[in-house]
């Protein structure tokens, strides 16, 4: 695969996994990384919001739906509320298109079906690389 | 020329793995990944998945086998939609298959087509696994 940096014109985006899935997790970090982003992972909504609590910001958070402890919409809410206002994608593999659209009035950005492909990340540096 | 021999059983596998309906293009997402950095990508996944997936298959089947009066199929669909998604991470495109009768079982509230079928789902899990194995196996022998 090319270096996808040309996109970003050399800026390094931070990126949030957020995701109980280990499989999604690990292929959505060595995705994001390939593409030149610095990525971290945290296995709910709870911790998501706990790290951006603790001072920590970042570009672009990839947000899981169904999660334990704390889900996507609810994590979604409270960092909106917070006055998080970075981009914040949705990762569903639900199809149904009223989870979809709850989810996203929960402050989404956008919201698209796991697993990420390299297409998605492309379109989403183009609307980071625009901010 | 040994290393020759394995890369074409290799490749073959492959091939056959895809035309057989096993694999679909989510596979070939994870290739894509495997590089210098990250060498053994796509095995890496894959054992990632079968070891989770081990534990959602127990879950699965102490569900299938409570005898309370009110069947917990939201529970089970809940369960069996970590374990499609998974399926779905490694392109297991037949497992993936089988979750989707499963789910409609379950919406259905048909125990019997659940049960029946989750074996249908056991034994794809079982058959893919082998065959992965295979083919990580002629994988390494080729380099």
């Amino acid at each position: 695969m090319t270096s996808n940096n040309i996109l970003t014109l050399g800026q390094k985006f931070s990126v949030l996994i957020v995701d109980d899935d280990k499989i999604i997790r690990r292929i959505h970090k060595v995705l994001l990384n390939k593409f030149g982003f610095e990525s971290h992972t945290v296995e709910n909504g709870k911790e998501a919001v706990d790290l951006y609590l603790s001072g920590k910001h970042f570009d672009l958070i990839l947000m899981d739906m169904e999660m334990p402890v704390m889900d996507g919409p609810k994590a979604t809410r409270e960092l909106r509320a917070m006055g998080v206002n970075n981009m914040i994608v949705g990762v569903t593999s639900r199809g149904l298109d009223s989870e979809k659209q709850a989810f996203t009035e929960a402050g989404l950005d956008y919201c698209v079906e796991k697993p990420l492909t390299s297409e998605t990340i492309t379109s989403l540096l183009q609307e980071l690389a625009k901010k | 020329m040994e290393g020759n021999h394995f890369q074409r059983q290799a490749a073959y596998t492959r091939k056959t793995l895809f035309d057989q309906g096993y694999l679909d293009e989510q596979f070939i997402q994870l290739e894509d990944l495997q590089d210098d950095a990250n060498p053994n990508f796509v095995e890496e996944v894959v054992k990632l998945f079968y070891t989770d997936s081990a534990r959602l298959i127990r879950n699965i089947d102490l569900a299938l086998a409570d005898n309370s009066s009110h069947f917990d199929f939201e529970k089970l669909d809940d369960i069996m939609h970590q374990f499609k998604g998974s399926s779905s991470s490694i392109g297991a495109k037949k497992i993936k298959k089988e979750c989707t009768q499963f789910q409609e079982y379950c919406n259905a509230g048909n125990l019997e087509g659940c049960t029946r079928t989750f074996q249908q789902v056991k034994q794809e899990h079982a058959t893919l696994k082998r065959k992965l194995e295979s083919y990580f196996q002629l994988t390494r022998q080729a380099r």
